[in-house]
C-alpha cells in the first residue's frame, strides 16, 4: 500500500515519521550516549550451567591497566544493594509458590551459563574486557536440570535447595470436575504432546545501560534500552536501592527492538548504578551479540499435554491440559504473564462447554524466560490449533470444516470461553471464508498437482487464533504551547512500532493541528509524568483511548475560553475539524488560536490557570480480543527435506486501523518471526546446561528471501471494549503463523503416514523423518 | 571495540608483509578483508599481537590471464572475482560458487587469499580450487614457492601457509571447450555455511566424461575429493558413484546434521551436479 502523502488523518497509511532519522543513522540508542569521563563496564558471566562458586579472586584483574572498580556479590551485599523481585501469581491471590528473585550478582551458586558473577569496570571497554579475563572464579560443577521435562522428574537436582521440585509457580483455570466427566463420556479424544521451542528475540540493537551518579543531588539519571522506563524506575528504586523514585530518573531513548525481552530490568541496569555512584564518573555496559544470546531472557520452552474431547458429529465438547513453562534460573519480572495468557486463552475460538489447564512453571538452570511477543498467547494458540487439525484426521473430516462447526458463532458474542474469559467480539466464520478467498483456497489442488510434477510435496495450512491483548492503565498527557501548537507526553514506549507517527495522526484529526507540529516525547522519567511502557500489544487500546480522553480534555478546557473569544455562550459552540464554531452562525475560531489565549501574560480569567494542558487516561479494563486468520502453503524437496514458505494469506481482525501501514508492518514482523519459531530457531543447551546455539552461525533467523509475499487484509471488527474499537496488533503474526505453517507440513507429510512433528522444521529433520517413513514403508 | 590490545601495520610490498611477520616469530596475522580475523579478535578467540594489513599493496588484486591460466591475486575481493567477466569466461565454476558465499556486504570486503588461507571447512573456494587443480603461489623468508591446490589444505584451518608465508596468488588452469563444472551446495539459508556442498569439473570426449573432479565441502576437515565416486563417473555409473561415497566420504555431524543425513545429502548433490557436468557448455 502507498503512502497517502499530505493526508495525515486516522486511518490513512502514513509513513513514519521516524524512518528518516533511523534509515539514515541519526537515531539516538543508548550505546550512543557517551558521557564526559565515561567509563566502561564489562560481566564476567558463568560458564557453568549449574555450578557452586567456591571463591572469586578480583586481584590480577584489580591491578590490570585501567581498571576502574570490581563489583562482587559481597561489594553488593556491603552496600546493602537489593535483588530484582518478580510479581508472582500468589500476588494475585493463587497458591504460595516459590519467588525466584535474582541478585545483581550471583554470591555462592551460578544457575545457568551466563548468570552474572562480576561486573569489572575501566577506562575502556577494551581494557574491561582483558580485565575481566583474569577475574578467577573457582567453581565446583553440579549437575543440571536443563528441560522442564528433567527439572520435575523425581529426585531431580534442586536448583535452589530449599526448593525440592523446582516448582516456581502453578496456575489452574476451568472446571476440573466438569472437564473430567465429559472426557468420561466422550466418543472420541484426541491427545497431543507438544514442544513450544525456545527461541531468542535477538532484537537488532542489543541491550545497554549508562548511568550517571550526581553526587552533589545523591542521585542518578540512567539510560538504559527498555521497553518500560517508569517501570524500571520503580522497580530499581524501590527493590535495589530503595530510594525514592525522585532520585532516579531513567531514560529510555531510542529502543531498537524488545518483543518483551525488554521488558523487565536485568542485573546490568542497576550494576553500572552501583559502579557509576562507586568512582564517581558514568559507566556505560553494552551487551555484545555473544552475551545476548547468553544473557537475554528467552521465550516459549513449553511442554504440555492436550487433549479435545468429541461427539460423534464433531463437535467438541471439552478441553483439558497440563503444561510446562520452563522459567529458567530465576522468575523475572513478568513471567507470570506467560503461563497466564496461556491458560486463560485455552479453549481458543472454539465454543467448548468444558475446560481445565492446569500449568507449572518450572525452574531450569537457563537463561531466565520472559514475555517474547505473544507471551503464551502463541502457546495458547498452537496447542488448541495443533489439536484441531489431529482431530481432523483422526476424525476424517475437514479440518477447516471442523473449525465451522465449533468456532463460537458471532450471535454467542460476547462469549465466555472455558477459562471464564469473556470475547467481546469476533466473526471468526467470516474472517475464515475472507482469508479462503485471498488465499485462493479452490486453486490449491491444483497448485498440489503442480508440485508434485516438480518432485516437491505441497501442503496446505490453517489456523485461528485469538488473544487477548491489552493490560493495566496508561496515561498519555497533551500539552500546548505559547504557539499554540501540541506535545504528545506518551506513557507508553514504542521501540520500532511508530508511535510518534499514528498517535500524531490522531490528535490532528481530533484537534486540527498540523501533524508536522506535534512533538512527541516519551521515554523520560523527568519529562513524561507517568507511564507503564510497551507489550502486551497495549499501545493502541490503552496509549490510543488515553489520548483521545486527553483531547476530549483539551476540548472540554478550551470551550469556555473559545466561547469568550467569539462573545458567545459556551453552550452554543460545537467543536468540528479544530475549530470551535457558533452553531447557526460562520463565527468561528481554531483551537490552534484558544490555546495560545492560556499562555496570555497578563488579564487571564480569574478561573483559568496558565496553559492548556490536559492529563488522559484509560484502563483495558476490560481488554480486547483480537483475532484472526492464517493461511499457508508450503513446499517440501523430499531429497533435501528444505522447506519454501511459498504462500502465505492473513485476514486479522484488529478492530479498527489506526494506520494500515504500521499495523500491516506489526502483523508482517510477527509473521516472521512466527516463521522462525516454525522453521528455523532454536535455543540449544546440551545437559550440562551449556549453550550450543551462542552465535548466529548456529541460531537461524529467516532473511527476507526466505518470506513469501504475504497476501491478506484486516476485517475490522470494532471492539466493543473501548471508544476507538481498536484490538491490539503486535502479536498476531507471531500467534497465528506457527500452528499455520506446522499444519501445511503435517499437510504435506501426510502421504508419508507422519502424523507429529515438534518445531523447529528444519530440513534436516524433516528429511529424517520422511526417511524414516519410507524405510517404514519399505 | 571489543578486541584485546594488537599493534598494527600497514604493508608496502609483499616482501614488506613477509618481513613484518618474520618479525613477529610468527605471532602475526595478515589482515585482509578482515571478515573471519576481526570477528575471531572480537570473540577474543584470538589475540595476536600485531596485524599486518596488506590492503594497500599494489597490484595484490589483479585478475587476469597469463599462458593458459587465469590469475587471482591474493586481495581480489569476492565481489570482484563475483563480477569478473575473465572468471566467468576461463573459470566458470568460481563464478558460480561465488553467489553462496556469504552475503553482499561480506563479499564487499572479503578476499579470495583470505578465504584459502583461512580454510574453513565449510568454504566453497577451497574446494573449487582443488577441482579446478589450481597451483598457490606463497612468499616466505626464503622466497616465492608453488603449492598444488591439493597439497594446501591440510586439515581443519590448516595449510601450506608457515607463519611467515603469504599467499600471493592462485593460478586456475583457463577452461577449454571441452571443460565442464558442476557447483551444488545446500545450506540453512542461503548464504550460509554449507551443510555439504560439492564442486566439479571435468572433461568431455563425445559422449563421456574424463578427468572428473569431484570436491565435496563440509564433510570433512579440509575439502575431500571423492575418487571412488569420480572412477564410477568416467565409466558411466552414477549409481555406482553414489555407492562409492560412503567409501569417499567419512562425514562428522555437527549440531543440525548427523552423518548419516550428510551422506544421503552428499548423493543428492552427486546426482544434480553430475547432470549439470553432462550439460553442454553454454
Ligand atoms: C557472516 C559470515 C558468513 C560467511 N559465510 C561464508 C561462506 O558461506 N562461505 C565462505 O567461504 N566464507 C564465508 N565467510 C567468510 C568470508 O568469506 C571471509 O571473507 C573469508 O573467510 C576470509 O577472507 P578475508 O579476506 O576477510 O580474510 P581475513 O579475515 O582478513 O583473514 C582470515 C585469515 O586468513 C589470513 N590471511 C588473509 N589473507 C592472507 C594471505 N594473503 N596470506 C596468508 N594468510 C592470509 C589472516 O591472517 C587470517 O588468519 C563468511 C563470513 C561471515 C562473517
Amino acid at each position: 500500500m502507498d503512502a497517502v502523502v499530505g493526508k495525515f488523518g486516522i486511518g490513512q497509511p502514513v509513513r513514519r515519521v521516524e524512518d528518516q532519522r533511523f534509515i539514515t543513522g541519526k537515531g539516538r540508542f543508548v550505546d550512543d550516549v557517551t558521557l564526559p569521563q565515561q567509563a566502561y563496564g564489562v560481566l564476567v558471566m558463568s560458564p557453568h550451567g549449574h555450578a557452586t562458586i567456591k571463591s572469586i579472586n578480583t586481584k590480577a584483574a584489580l591491578a590490570a591497566e585501567g581498571v576502574l572498580c570490581i563489583l562482587t556479590a559481597k561489594d553488593l551485599a556491603d552496600e546493602k544493594i537489593g535483588m530484582l523481585i518478580p510479581a508472582m501469581p500468589e500476588d494475585f491471590g493463587a497458591p504460595k509458590g516459590y519467588r525466584a528473585s535474582r541478585p545483581l550478582l550471583a554470591a555462592d551458586r551460578a544457575r545457568c551459563v551466563g548468570d552474572r558473577i562480576a561486573f569489572v569496570v575501566a577506562e575502556t571497554e577494551e581494557l574491561a574486557r582483558s580485565a575481566a579475563e583474569l577475574v578467577e572464579v573457582d567453581y565446583a560443577p553440579l549437575p543440571a536440570v536443563v528441560t522442564v521435562e528433567q527439572a520435575v522428574a523425581k529426585d531431580a537436582q534442586k536448583i535452589y535447595d530449599d526448593n525440592p521440585g523446582n516448582i516456581a509457580f502453578i496456575m489452574a483455570m476451568g472446571n476440573k470436575e466438569k472437564t473430567d466427566e465429559v472426557f468420561a463420556k466422550a466418543k472420541h479424544v484426541v491427545k497431543l504432546k507438544i514442544n513450544n521451542n525456545r527461541v531468542s528475540a535477538n532484537s537488532i540493537e542489543t541491550r545497554a545501560a549508562n548511568a550517571d551518579y550526581a553526587a552533589e543531588s545523591d542521585s542518578f539519571t540512567l539510560y538504559t534500552t527498555s521497553q518500560n522506563p517508569h517501570g524500571t524506575r520503580s522497580q530499581i528504586a524501590g527493590q535495589v536501592f530503595k530510594i525514592p523514585e525522585t532520585r532516579l530518573r531513567v531514560i529510555s531513548p531510542d529502543v531498537g527492538g524488545g518483543f518483551g525481552m525488554k521488558g523487565s530490568v536485568y542485573p546490568e541496569d542497576a550494576l553500572v548504578m552501583v559502579a557509576s555512584r562507586r568512582i564517581s564518573r558514568p559507566v556505560k555496559w553494552t551487551s555484545t551479540r555473544a552475551e545476548a544470546l547468553l544473557g537475554d531472557a528467552h521465550g516459549r520452552d513449553q511442554v504440555v499435554t492436550g487433549e479435545l474431547a468429541f461427539d460423534d458429529s464433531g463437535k467438541i465438547l471439552g478441553i483439558r491440559a497440563h503444561s510446562m513453562h520452563a522459567v529458567g534460573s530465576h522468575v523475572t519480572a513478568a513471567a507470570f504473564a506467560i503461563s497466564m495468557f496461556s491458560v486463560k486463552l485455552l479453549s481458543g475460538v472454539y465454543d467448548i462447554p468444558a475446560g481445565f489447564i492446569f500449568a507449572q512453571a518450572v525452574l531450569t538452570n537457563t537463561s531466565p524466560m520472559a514475555p517474547y511477543r505473544g507471551a503464551g498467547r502463541p502457546e495458547a494458540t498452537y496447542l488448541v490449533e495443533r489439536l484441531i487439525e489431529r482431530a481432523a484426521v483422526i476424525l476424517k473430516m475437514d479440518p477447516i470444516a471442523l473449525r465451522m462447526k465449533n468456532f463460537v458463532p458471532k450471535s454467542k458474542m460476547p462469549y465466555t470461553n472455558t477459562s471464564g474469559i469473556v470475547y467481546d467480539s469476533g466473526d471468526f466464520a467470516h474472517v475464515t471464508q475472507e482469508c479462503l478467498k485471498l488465499a485462493d483456497y479452490d486453486g490449491f489442488k491444483k497448485r498440489r498437482a503442480e508440485s508434485k510434477k516438480n518432485g516437491k510435496l505441497r501442503g496446505w495450512g490453517l489456523a485461528y487464533f485469538v488473544e487477548e491483548a491489552a493490560i493495566f492503565n496508561d496515561r498519555m498527557d497533551l500539552r500546548f504551547d505559547p504557539s499554540g501548537q501540541v506535545t504528545i507526553l506518551a506513557g507508553t514506549h514504542s521501540h520500532g512500532q511508530g508511535h510518534a507517527t499514528v498517535y500524531a495522526q490522531m490528535v490532528s484529526e481530533w484537534l486540527g493541528v498540523p501533524f508536522e507540529n506535534i512533538r512527541f516525547i516519551q521515554g523520560d522519567t523527568n519529562e513524561v509524568p507517568m507511564g507503564r511502557g510497551t507489550y502486551g500489544s497495549r499501545s493502541m487500546m490503552v496509549g490510543g483511548n488515553a489520548l483521545k480522553n486527553a483531547a476530549d480534555q483539551i476540548v472540554e478546557k478550551a470551550k469556555p475560553m473559545a466561547a469568550r473569544m467569539l462573545e458567545a455562550a459556551a453552550g452554543d459552540l460545537e467543536f468540528k475539524d479544530g475549530k470551535f464554531k457558533v452553531v447557526g452562525t460562520d463565527k468561528a475560531i481554531e483551537l490552534t488560536n484558544v490555546a495560545k489565549a492560556f499562555y496570555a501574560p497578563m488579564f487571564l480569567p480569574k478561573d483559568v490557570g496558565v496553559g492548556l494542558e490536559s492529563a488522559g487516561t484509560f484502563a483495558a479494563e476490560p481488554p480486547c480480543y483480537p483475532n484472526g486468520c492464517h493461511t499457508c502453503e508450503i513446499e517440501i524437496d523430499t531429497q533435501t527435506g528444505v522447506i519454501a514458505l511459498v504462500r502465505y494469506t492473513a485476514v486479522d481482525d484488529v478492530g479498527k486501523v489506526m494506520n494500515h501501514l504500521l499495523a500491516e508492518g506489526q502483523v508482517h514482523g510477527g509473521i516472521a518471526q512466527g516463521m522462525g519459531q516454525a522453521l528455523m530457531e532454536h535455543i540449544v543447551y546440551d545437559n550440562s546446561g551449556q549453550l550450543l546455539s551462542g552465535s548466529f552461525m548456529d541460531y537461524a533467523m529467516p532473511r527476507a528471501e526466505d518470506i513469501p509475499d504475504l497476501g491478506g487484509e484486516f476485517a475490522e471488527v470494532p471492539s466493543t471494549t473501548n471508544p476507538l474499537g481498536v484490538k491490539g496488533c503486535g502479536e498476531a503474526g507471531a500467534t497465528g503463523a506457527p500452528p499455520a505453517i506446522m499444519a501445511a507440513l503435517l499437510d504435506a507429510l501426510k502421504p508419508y503416514g507422519i502424523e507429529e512433528f515438534d518445531m523447529p522444521a528444519t530440513p534436516q529433520r524433516v528429511w529424517a523423518a520422511l526417511n524414516k517413513a519410507s524405510v517404514k514403508a519399505a | 571495540m571489543k578486541p584485546a590490545a594488537f599493534a598494527y601495520a600497514k604493508a608496502h610490498s609483499i616482501e614488506h608483509a613477509v618481513e613484518l611477520l618474520g618479525k613477529h616469530d610468527g605471532e602475526a596475522r595478515l589482515l585482509a578483508g578482515g571478515q573471519s580475523l576481526i570477528a575471531s579478535l572480537n570473540m577474543r578467540l584470538a589475540s595476536p599481537p600485531m596485524l599486518v594489513d596488506i590492503n594497500d599493496i599494489a597490484g595484490l588484486d589483479r585478475i587476469d590471464m597469463t599462458d593458459g591460466h587465469v590469475l587471482i591475486g591474493a586481495m581480489a575481493r569476492h565481489a570482484d572475482v563475483e563480477r569478473s567477466s575473465i572468471i566467468a569466461k576461463h573459470a566458470p565454476l568460481i563464478s558460480r560458487a561465488m553467489p553462496h558465499i556469504a552475503h553482499a556486504a561480506i563479499r564487499n570486503r572479503g578476499t579470495i587469499g583470505g578465504s584459502l588461507a583461512y580454510a574453513d571447512p565449510a568454504a566453497e573456494l577451497p574446494a573449487c580450487m582443488v577441482a579446478l587443480g589450481a597451483k598457490l603461489e606463497i612468499a616466505g623468508l626464503q622466497g616465492r614457492r608453488v603449492v598444488a591446490a591439493e597439497d594446501f589444505f591440510k586439515g581443519m584451518f590448516e595449510t601450506a601457509l608457515g607463519p611467515n608465508d603469504m599467499l600471493v596468488a592462485v593460478h586456475v588452469p583457463a577452461a577449454t571447450a571441452q571443460t565442464r563444472v558442476g557447483f551444488e551446495e545446500l545450506a540453512r539459508r542461503h548464504g550460509d555455511y554449507a551443510i555439504v556442498g560439492l564442486a566439479a569439473a571435468a572433461q568431455v570426449a563425445g559422449a563421456k566424461l574424463s578427468d572428473v573432479r569431484l570436491v565435496y565441502f563440509s564433510v570433512g576437515d579440509a575439502p575431500v575429493r571423492a575418487r571412488g565416486a569420480e572412477s564410477a563417473i568416467a565409466a558411466g555409473d552414477i549409481d555406482g558413484a553414489a555407492a562409492a561415497l560412503s567409501k569417499d566420504l567419512l562425514p562428522t555431524a555437527d549440531l543440525e546434521s548427523s552423518a548419516e543425513v550428510k551422506l544421503h545429502l552428499a548423493g543428492v548433490l552427486l546426482r544434480r551436479v553430475v547432470r549439470q557436468l553432462q550439460e553442454a557448455r553454454a
